[in-house]
């Protein structure tokens, strides 16, 4: 069973620069060929200040700090026995290339379901810009299948 | 049609967006992209030791689709929220289909919005992806 003394955890703030590179790169695997997304011309022609950041990819912020590890170890779970249960995102402003994010991150929630078989960590992100303006906020439930 | 250029009604539907099956080169690429380096989706003696027959999709990548689904029906800075639950794995040559309809009408935050909902299936018509998102109107 997992500690729910962990429930109000705040982790510490990750920075993360939204890259053209990295933009492009996204939509290729996902096969987003709008040019908004991927030619900053033509982004800048439809009135963003440089290519369009696609609504899911603030997902990748805190994973190149290696949340989803990290959490793991502080909790004491086994990474095979993960699945990703919801995702959330609520926007509140437009992201683009140069933007320079902050996420500040806390475990708001752990129950237990099914006698205890499978458990929801829930965590949820403020996620701001550069200019101090809250962009979004994501919320993350792992599902933790205890075999 | 879009949610721009006609009167949005309860019962629209949106577009449908079929792609391509699930293949070992979009989970490689979509790692790389992602920054979500699992092994169980990229690496197959990893996913058999872990008990799965073979590498399955991340669920960041349906949701992603869902998430085109989305914009190409509304223009994305009318996106107000996006929700999703992952329901079933996407395996190796699964189909995704997408699609999604209006179910409600509602005043948010003093704004118009439509509520939507949202899936994502395979070519057999098992539900991988179920969501909701709230897009304003214009």
């Amino acid at each position: 069973m997992i500690d729910t003394k962990w429930i109000g955890h705040r982790f510490p703030a990750i920075r993360w620069e939204v890259e053209k590179g990295r933009l492009r790169f996204f939509a290729k695997a996902i096969g987003e060929t709008r040019p908004e997304f991927i030619d900053e011309d033509a982004a800048k022609a439809a009135g963003h200040p440089s290519l369009l950041a696609p609504p899911t990819i603030l997902f990748s912020g805190p994973l190149d700090h290696d949340d989803v590890p990290k959490l793991l170890q502080m909790l004491g779970i086994d990474m095979n026995n993960i699945l990703h249960g919801e995702q959330g995102f609520t926007y509140h402003a437009p992201i683009h290339a140069g933007d320079v994010l902050e996420f500040e991150s806390q475990i708001t929630d752990i129950t237990s379901k099914k006698g205890g078989a499978l458990e929801l960590v829930t965590r949820e992100s403020r996620v701001t810009n550069q200019r101090g303006e809250l962009v979004a906020t994501v919320r993350n439930v792992v599902a933790v299948v205890n075999r | 049609m879009t949610s721009e250029n006609r009167k949005v009604q309860v019962g629209d539907a949106l577009p449908e967006l079929r792609l391509p099956p699930v293949d070992r080169t979009m989970l490689a690429l979509f790692a790389g992209a992602s920054g979500d380096h699992v092994p169980l989706h990229i690496d197959q003696d990893f996913a058999r030791k872990a008990g799965m027959p073979d590498v399955f999709a991340h669920g960041m990548l349906g949701m992603a689709w869902v998430g085109r689904l989305i914009t190409n029906w509304a223009p994305q800075h009318a996106l107000r929220s996006f929700n999703v639950r992952f329901m079933a794995i996407t395996h190796l040559g699964n189909a995704p289909v997408l699609s999604g309809k209006v179910v409600d009408l509602i005043d948010r935050d003093g704004e118009r919005c439509a509520k939507l909902e949202v899936q994502m299936a395979n070519q057999y018509g098992q539900v991988k992806i179920l969501g909701e998102a709230l897009v304003a109107l214009a």
